[in-house]
């Protein structure tokens, strides 16, 4: 049991339906430091209060503390934490209770949906057993047909097709969307006053997100629960939640209705996140807004406001002691606070609803009517020279025609014999010109990670060719090869295990200049200035990468590929494993070196805002095909093909109001098997314009596959009999 | 003080070089002997390991009696002045023979282990890396060397190495102890090639050899620095049996692993004949272990003892 130091809360816990269901005041956890390690102090004071039928919505970077608050809430936190402070549910101290008091209320008042659906589930029960497991444990007297008979309808409310019989199937049977719904008709199983959703879709693709986001909206009308909404992501949190706490660095700094944290933040930080995100529904073309430095080590923590070394308006006052999260103008003056320094420091009391901010200079900030872009420095971003050449006159630098990369599955052990095949990469076109970006988007499974191991490889493909800097890869010898390795480098998603953990950074970033024969003077000169470009110290050369943070390390990536000036860089994802605040300054950093070394960019993402930002050109694509390819102004304002309007719809944008105001295109079910893509067109299982054509239109669907056909002027091409221009951001 | 802030000290201190004002950048080998060599364990293993060897081959010098002399006045004698570590059952100075045996054990342990291990590492991580018809050969070989036995191997060879020297013995002791390794290197080095430094490295043009010796080797560097240590003791140990069989270290000549098979029999009753002999070993596998974990913690940036 979690040893706990319980304030003597209320404990008379009568049912008045206007008390809060959920209560958290002055919540600490400290993890206690091993070998002499100074302690963890991973939340330090957070208080918040849910009404029934409330959305809570709790946003921060990785490492704020907003998931082991929500934990320790549930009891769910390791023996050796030390958590202190109050938890009361529905009136009722649940802090400090034992493991089996705990047991009954977790999954019957309170329950909670985790991250990562396949390890929450176990994966040798079927489905269905594990939710009559949940339904029987609170409800022994409920029979087991009985408590059947709930889970498949359960499931059924989660959208679970065929429910009867999938509840007989096993979590690997599901796909990723799959498990999640039925983590949710687990968590619904007994009615919980309070649901806690720990990132809920962050590992889902940007349509499933939709459709369980949806289903969440459902589950809370069908159970009237309170949500607490756990995520990083500031877009779900908008169109979602009434309210939100925002968190850094173990501490509630900013918390108010959804609209005024989003219009009105009175916070440094959660006005630098805000400008920070890649927005999909801004045209113009604005460097993001990047917070320098990373959050700090909560081991360390400095006194004073824990933002303040990154603060753009940080005054000498800020140091002195803690800020309290207080209504906007209740802050100290800062006479007050050079007059009795330390005196703040307390966590603000419980929660009173009203919006309230950690910043002594909110009042300030309120009064003038600061915005991100009034207190962040804009990062100047060159223009480049190429920029100015259209398009049509700049050189082709790879050339990709009718790629196909086709895996044979196999069976058997001694015998292989091929029973089918993996249809990865399915004869895709596009062309990159210098000093331009073509992003390439689609959902997981779509093959776009295949496009670029086939372009990298160098090798012949199976059909198509690849030409790279007018050189066709297949025709090349050996030393033709290793030349055009110079020019095609690549940067990869994530940024740990792209780095040999053995090497340290000068090593690393030194192994192509080696390869490719430099002089030791020439390395020694050259890793130093391609640190120096990436923004990261020389002197820290020597160091390994476990010892830099995630965007420090993606920095290291970026230096090791612009070693040799290649022509074309070749990115997976990367920065889909970075918080949004070094998420900016990496894309910052890529626009920065596009405009001055006049770099292309073939810049695979899922997320479709930082392909917006970030490229030129954009194709989609799905079970291996690409279905729309167009400039980007053309594609994100105006796509014609269903699925690149139900994937742009189904993006959260960072904006409550036009958030709550968007109509979302949910497509339903999965992505289908790559082994066995459906006749006719790909997308027509999940096409909402398909569900609408009469069956004479339909045929055309299921038979003919269709081809890429301009919609309008210009290149925009998009792969659908029936393209029709509509916006949807 | 963490280790990374050690160095950067260190570099500031010691890395002027040219004529720039710029510190010189240390590489990767001489930061992880930096490393290894700021341990204490490290040290201690290094001086006991250059004692022994002192011990080994100085030792025997300032010892009255010679190695074949032997005192027929004295069998079996615990330790005396005149004989400082006893005689054994045919009046030999057990001073003199156990040195002369640590001479050879010295140099049996250390060489079998290190050629066992990277055996073992190149055959594994050439076939995990290369796959299809590389694997398949290197399995094969692996595999028929794992079923074969090896007294059998050792028998129709006996005629034909008879007489050759110690480097012949060390190549066959070698030869007998890589297998199982090798499939385990084999295996991490499967999934280690998946790993997206190999494909950066393989995209800038790296060669499959370098990247195996330059990425997949040192990250398996844990594995294969427990497997050396552990090999010195079973090298030291599989030399007694093959012994045994007449082969390797013979009589008149000794090895601490003769030597301890002879004590073991008469350990209770005579324990002098079995406790220096075999504490040597002990002291020598205790000493290499110092160094290897040292060695492994060097290599490893994210090692606990590093960071403490």
């Amino acid at each position: 049991m979690t040893s706990t130091e319980t304030k003597t809360g209320d404990p008379t816990g009568e049912r008045n339906p206007e008390a809060p269901v959920l209560e958290v005041e002055d919540l600490h956890v400290t993890f206690p430091g091993v070998n002499r390690a100074p302690d963890i102090r991973a939340v330090r004071g957070v208080s918040y209060r849910l009404n029934r039928g409330e959305v809570l919505g709790i946003v921060g970077e990785s490492g704020s503390g907003k998931s082991v608050s929500s934990l320790a809430a549930m009891g769910l936190l390791p023996e050796y934490a030390k958590v202190s402070g109050s938890v009361r549910l529905k009136g009722k101290e649940i802090l400090g209770l034992d493991d089996r008091r705990l047991a009954e209320i977790r999954g019957r008042t309170i329950s909670m949906v985790f991250q990562d659906p396949l390890s929450a589930l176990t994966p040798v029960y079927t489905v269905g057993d594990q939710i009559i497991e949940a339904v029987q444990i609170h409800n022994p007297q409920v029979g087991r047909a009985k408590a059947r008979e709930r889970a498949v309808r359960l499931l059924e409310l989660v959208g679970i097709p065929n429910a009867a019989q999938r509840a007989g199937a096993f979590p690997h049977e599901f796909s990723g969307g799959m498990r999640q719904r039925v983590m949710i008709a687990m968590a619904m199983a007994n009615d919980p006053d309070v649901i806690i959703c720990d990132e809920p879709t962050t590992a889902l693709d940007v349509t499933i997100q939709a459709q369980v986001l949806e289903l969440l909206k459902t589950a809370q009308r069908e159970t009237g629960a309170a949500i607490v909404m756990i995520t990083h992501d500031l877009g779900v949190v908008a169109g979602f939640v009434d309210r939100v706490l925002v968190m850094y660095a173990g501490r509630p700094v900013e918390t108010g209705t959804v609209d005024e944290v989003y219009h009105r933040p009175r916070m440094p930080y959660t006005m630098g996140l805000l400008g920070a995100v890649p927005r999909l529904d801004l045209a113009e073309h604005a460097p993001l807004v990047p917070i320098k430095g990373n959050p700090p080590s909560l081991a360390e923590l400095p006194p004073g406001c824990p933002f303040a070394p990154r603060c753009p308006i940080a005054l000498p006052q800020c140091l002195a002691a803690e800020p309290s999260l207080l209504r906007i103008g209740a802050q100290p003056g800062l006479a007050e606070i050079d007059a009795a320094p330390g005196a703040a420091g307390e966590s603000g009391g419980p929660d009173t609803g009203e919006h309230r901010v950690a910043c002594i200079r909110s009042g300030e900030i309120d009064t003038e009517q600061w915005t991100g872009a009034d207190i962040y420095p804009l990062p100047e971003i060159p223009e480049g020279e190429a920029t100015r050449i259209p398009r049509e006159e700049r050189p082709v630098v790879l050339e990709v025609q009718d790629l196909v990369k086709h895996h044979p599955l196999m069976k058997g052990a001694i015998f292989k014999r091929r029973v089918g095949t993996v249809y990865a990469v399915d004869g895709i076109s596009f062309d990159i010109r210098e000093h331009e970006t073509l992003g390439l988007v689609g959902e997981s499974g779509c093959g776009k990670s295949t496009t670029l191991m086939e372009i990298l490889s160098l090798d012949k493909p199976a059909r198509g060719k690849v030409v790279v800097l007018g050189r066709e890869s297949g025709t090349l010898t050996g030393r033709e090869r290793f030349d055009i390795r110079r020019d095609l480098q690549v940067v990869f998603q994530d940024p740990m295990s792209a780095l040999d953990p053995r090497m340290p950074v000068f090593e690393i970033v030194a192994e192509p200049l080696r390869t490719h024969g430099r002089s030791r003077k020439e390395i020694n000169r050259r890793v130093r200035e391609l640190l120096d470009l990436v923004g990261l110290d020389a002197s820290h050369a020597a160091r390994y990468p476990a010892e830099f943070s995630g965007g420090q390390r993606q920095r290291i990536g970026i230096a090791r590929a612009l070693a040799l000036e290649p022509r074309v860089l070749v990115l997976d994802e990367p920065v889909s494993a970075l918080d949004v605040s070094i998420q900016a300054g990496v894309i910052n950093l890529l626009e920065e070196l596009q405009a001055r070394l006049g770099l292309a960019y073939l810049f695979v993402a899922h997320d479709l805002s930082v392909v917006r930002h970030l490229a030129d050109r954009v194709a989609v694509m799905y079970l291996g095909r690409i279905v729309e390819i167009g400039d980007v102004r053309s594609v994100y304002t105006e796509p014609a093909h269903p699925y690149t309007q139900a994937l742009l719809s189904a993006i959260p944008i960072p904006d409550p109001e036009k958030e709550r105001a968007r109509a979302h295109v949910v497509l339903e079910g999965d992505l289908p098997s790559p082994a066995n893509p459906p006749s006719g067109c790909r997308f027509r299982t999940r096409c909402q314009k398909f569900r609408a054509l009469t069956g004479e239109d339909q045929r055309r669907c299921l038979t003919e596959e269709p081809a890429l056909q301009p919609v309008s002027g210009g290149d925009h091409t998009a792969a659908c009999h029936y393209a029709e221009k509509r916006a949807v951001v | 003080m963490s280790m990374s802030a050690e160095r950067v000290a260190s570099e500031t201190e010691t890395g002027q070089e040219g004529g720039t004002d710029e510190t010189r950048i240390p590489g990767r080998w001489s930061v992880v002997l930096g490393t290894m060599l700021r341990q204490r364990r490290v040290l201690v293993g290094l001086a006991v390991l250059l004692l022994l060897v002192a011990a080994a081959w100085i030792g025997p010098l300032l010892s009255p009696w010679g190695f074949e002399e032997r005192d027929y006045a004295s069998f079996l004698r615990p330790p005396s002045p005149e004989h400082w570590l006893g005689t054994d059952n045919t009046g030999r100075d057990l001073y003199i023979i156990t040195l002369v045996g640590l001479q050879k054990s010295i140099i049996i342990g250390l060489l079998v282990a290190v050629i066992t291990t990277a055996v073992a590492a190149v055959v594994g991580a050439f076939a995990g890396y290369f796959l299809n018809l590389t694997d398949k050969v290197l399995m094969w070989v692996t595999d028929l060397a794992l079923v074969l036995p090896s007294f059998l191997i050792l028998a129709i060879l006996f005629p034909a190495i008879r007489d050759s020297g110690w480097i012949v013995f060390v190549l066959l002791l070698a030869a007998f102890g890589w297998m199982i390794t090798a499939k385990m290197v084999r295996g991490m080095t499967i999934s280690l090639k998946e790993r997206e430094y190999v494909y950066a490295a393989r995209y800038m043009g790296v060669s499959p050899v370098r990247i195996i010796f330059r990425h997949i080797i040192p990250n398996m560097s844990s594995l294969l620095i427990v497997d050396a240590t552990i090999n010195v003791s079973s090298a030291i140990i599989a030399e007694t049996s093959l012994s045994y069989f007449g082969f390797g270290v013979q009589a008149p000549d000794v090895s601490l692993g003769t030597l301890i098979a002879l004590g073991s029999r008469q350990a209770v009753t005579h324990p002098w004949t079995f406790v220096f002999c075999t504490g040597l070993l002990i002291v020598l596998v205790m000493a290499v272990n110092l160094i290897g974990e040292g060695l492994r913690d060097a290599l490893d940036p994210q090692s606990k003892s590093r960071r403490a």
